[in-house]
């Protein structure tokens, strides 16, 4: 195993494919040295054909993935924060998304969107957001949030060798996070979750960041004889529900922790899922833990309010437990 | 015209395709027939043709809502067009797409476009694969007066002066963004003069004449496969019908079309190739008539093509997942 950090280990993953496959490139805003450093010395590696700085032009960044990848190459396109998604929805949501299906299947679009998402660092309400879920509700993209360095060095060399659009979520607190990583770089296939903790007496999903509240707060429970189950989906979409089922048929309770706001969250989708297909399986209501329903306020002490932490997700599983 | 033969009679005969399949089309929706809506390029013919009369078969194109007459001009095919307006099985997508998003990636058409503006950054992309790749293709970008306004235009323009991407953008400047004449919704008449402000070539061509805008493209691919990046082309054009078929046009003149239809562009390209001997008026009206056996057909092989099955609806949207039907 090596140690390496959430941001070094994205850096490593996309290293190692543009080494194995000339056609992939990486194109976004500032690349050349990267934003956090995720990106920095591949410039020096590959040059500035394949490490390519764009304006600041998101629709067309976006837009240019999609022509570049129906025309033969895998691009990389990094939408620096995920809040200036917004700029480039056209582009992913109406373009890349359905092309292939409006097509009959005649075209395939390998698209890796890298993007910097969550709250933390006082960036306030035009930088912090959590966006993931407004991606799974759009057929035709796949979602993908690591939690870890291991997980992230091999869900980004998943997404860059998938045909498909992927959203590659990256949650800007992570990127400091150091962890063990294996010493070969491999793949993990989009779509299997992984149990981050064992438990018995409640499940808790958490995604992103928010995994290591749900640590936090696991320890915390311990203490009291609560045995929380962690359960990490990885990728949002597409969702490996079979391991979180397998681990609420034995806990029978779920606490679903993410840090969207919670209105029209990813969360409440599987909440969903839990109780139409697994209803009886339920000893208890589910409950979610999320962001308030309110903009990311810049000031430190409001942003931490807004944002759940792991008194939440302990208040939340006592609630139930 | 120093134009062989071969590619004036091609040119013809695609003009005519595109004019007698819209015909068509128009006569099929009239009755019911097709479903959703079409955007008929009728009296656009010489842009499209003279545009893709240029390129080579591995050339790129992206098109537009009223993309018919892109399509046949690439090379595309009536009868799986045809079906694809009728919703069957046997089109282009299989039915799934429909009017404004027919797509023959062999043949280099990377799709029609709902979306005004969509195309710009997609031709700008594929520009940059090209490059990547060194593949030598260009890429022709078709879009419309109204697509001009939107951020895309330039967003992709600015982006493909500075990498000089080989594309050539055509603006098909037919005086309408769908309903509201130019003078309404840009304070400038010649496009073509943006250019300027992306330090690239901006030349306005008649688009009513096919060996015009030729020539006019083949001067942008030129200077676009020696490295020297995009061009502007702006092709003064009409479409004959309105923005949609059904559409009553209140917004413009009767007389203005009848002007614009004195100019149709296929009798004025009938007379230059009459008048310089390249063909016979026999010569002609065989094309016409094989042209319309063509078109007949085709309405023949959609209708007696089957819709698709249901399950078709939950494939092809990813490469490898097939989402969940549904139990009737």
């Amino acid at each position: 195993m090596r140690k390496m950090s959430f941001a070094q280990a994205i850096n490593e993953g996309i290293r190692h494919e543009m080494r194995r496959d000339p056609n992939i490139f990486l194109m976004g805003e500032d690349v050349r040295f990267g934003v956090f450093g995720v990106t920095a010395g591949l410039y020096d590696e590959f040059g500035e054909d394949r490490v390519r700085d764009t304006p600041i032009t998101e629709e067309a960044i976006a837009g240019a993935a999609v022509g570049a990848a129906a025309a033969g190459s895998r691009p990389i396109a990094e939408i620096m924060f995920i809040d200036f998604i917004t700029v480039a929805m056209d582009q992913i949501v109406n373009q890349a998304a359905k092309m292939r299906y409006m097509f009959g299947g005649k075209i395939k679009l390998p698209i890796t969107y890298r993007t910097m998402a969550g709250a933390g660092i006082s960036a306030a309400a035009q930088h912090s957001q959590s966006l993931e879920a407004w991606f799974t509700h759009v057929p035709g993209i796949k979602v993908v949030f690591p939690s870890t360095p291991s997980d992230a060095l091999g869900l980004i060399i998943s997404s860059i060798r998938d045909d498909n659009p992927v959203l590659f979520v990256e949650h800007k607190l992570l990127y400091a996070v150091e962890g063990e990583v294996p010493d070969t770089d491999e793949p993990i296939p989009l779509g299997v979750a992984d149990v981050k903790r064992p438990g018995k007496d409640v499940t808790i999903v958490a995604t992103g960041f928010m995994v290591h509240k749900a640590l936090q707060a696991a320890e915390e429970l311990a203490k009291d004889g609560i045995e929380a189950e962690i359960v990490d989906p990885r990728t949002l979409f597409p969702l490996d529900k079979e391991t979180i089922y397998n681990s609420v048929r034995k806990t029978h309770k779920v606490v679903i922790v993410t840090e969207e706001v919670k209105r029209g969250a990813w969360s409440g989708e599987l909440a969903a899922d839990i109780t139409e297909d697994i209803f009886d399986e339920l000893r208890a209501p589910i409950k979610r833990v999320g962001s308030l329903n309110a903009p990311i306020p810049f000031s430190p002490p409001l942003e931490k309010y807004v944002v759940p932490n792991e008194v939440d997700i302990i208040n939340a599983v006592k609630s139930i437990a | 015209m120093d134009i062989p033969k071969e590619i004036l009679l091609t040119m013809y005969e695609r003009m005519v395709r595109i004019r007698k399949f819209e015909e068509k089309a128009s006569e099929l929706f009239a009755k019911g027939l097709l479903p959703g809506f079409i955007h008929t390029y009728v009296g656009q013919e010489a842009t499209a043709v003279g545009v893709c009369a240029a390129l080579k078969p591995d050339d790129l194109v992206t098109s537009t809502h009223r993309g018919h007459g892109h399509v046949i001009a690439k090379g595309g095919e009536p009868q799986y067009m045809m079906a694809e307006l009728y919703g069957k099985e046997t089109g282009y997508c299989k039915g799934k797409g429909g009017s404004m998003h027919i797509a023959d990636p062999d043949k280099g058409i990377l799709g029609a476009n709902g979306i005004v503006g969509g195309g710009l950054p997609i031709a700008t992309g594929a520009g940059l694969s090209v490059k990547l790749r060194n593949s030598n293709q260009v890429v022709a970008c078709f879009f419309g007066d109204g697509a001009s306004n939107q951020g895309t235009f330039h967003e992709s323009i600015n982006m493909a002066s500075l990498w000089k991407l080989p594309v050539v953008y055509v603006c098909e400047n037919n005086l309408y963004g769908e309903f509201t004449p130019q003078k309404r919704h840009q304070a400038i008449t010649d496009i073509s003069q943006r250019a300027t402000a992306y330090g690239i070539p901006g030349v306005t061509v008649d688009g009513m004449d096919v060996v015009a805008v030729y020539e006019a493209t083949q001067e942008a691919i030129k200077r676009a496969r020696a490295g020297n990046g995009p061009t502007l082309i702006e092709a003064k054009t009409y479409r004959f019908h309105g923005h949609f078929e059904g559409d009553p046009q209140l917004y413009r003149d009767q007389a203005e079309v009848q002007k614009w239809m004195e100019r149709d562009p296929i009798p004025s390209f009938e007379k230059q190739l009459l008048e310089s001997k390249v063909l016979t008026e026999e010569d002609l009206r065989k094309i016409r008539e094989a042209v319309q056996r063509e078109i007949d057909e085709a309405v023949k092989f959609a209708e007696n093509s089957p819709y698709p099955a249901d399950r078709e609806a939950v494939e092809d949207i990813y490469t490898d997942l097939v989402e969940e039907g549904r139990v009737r």
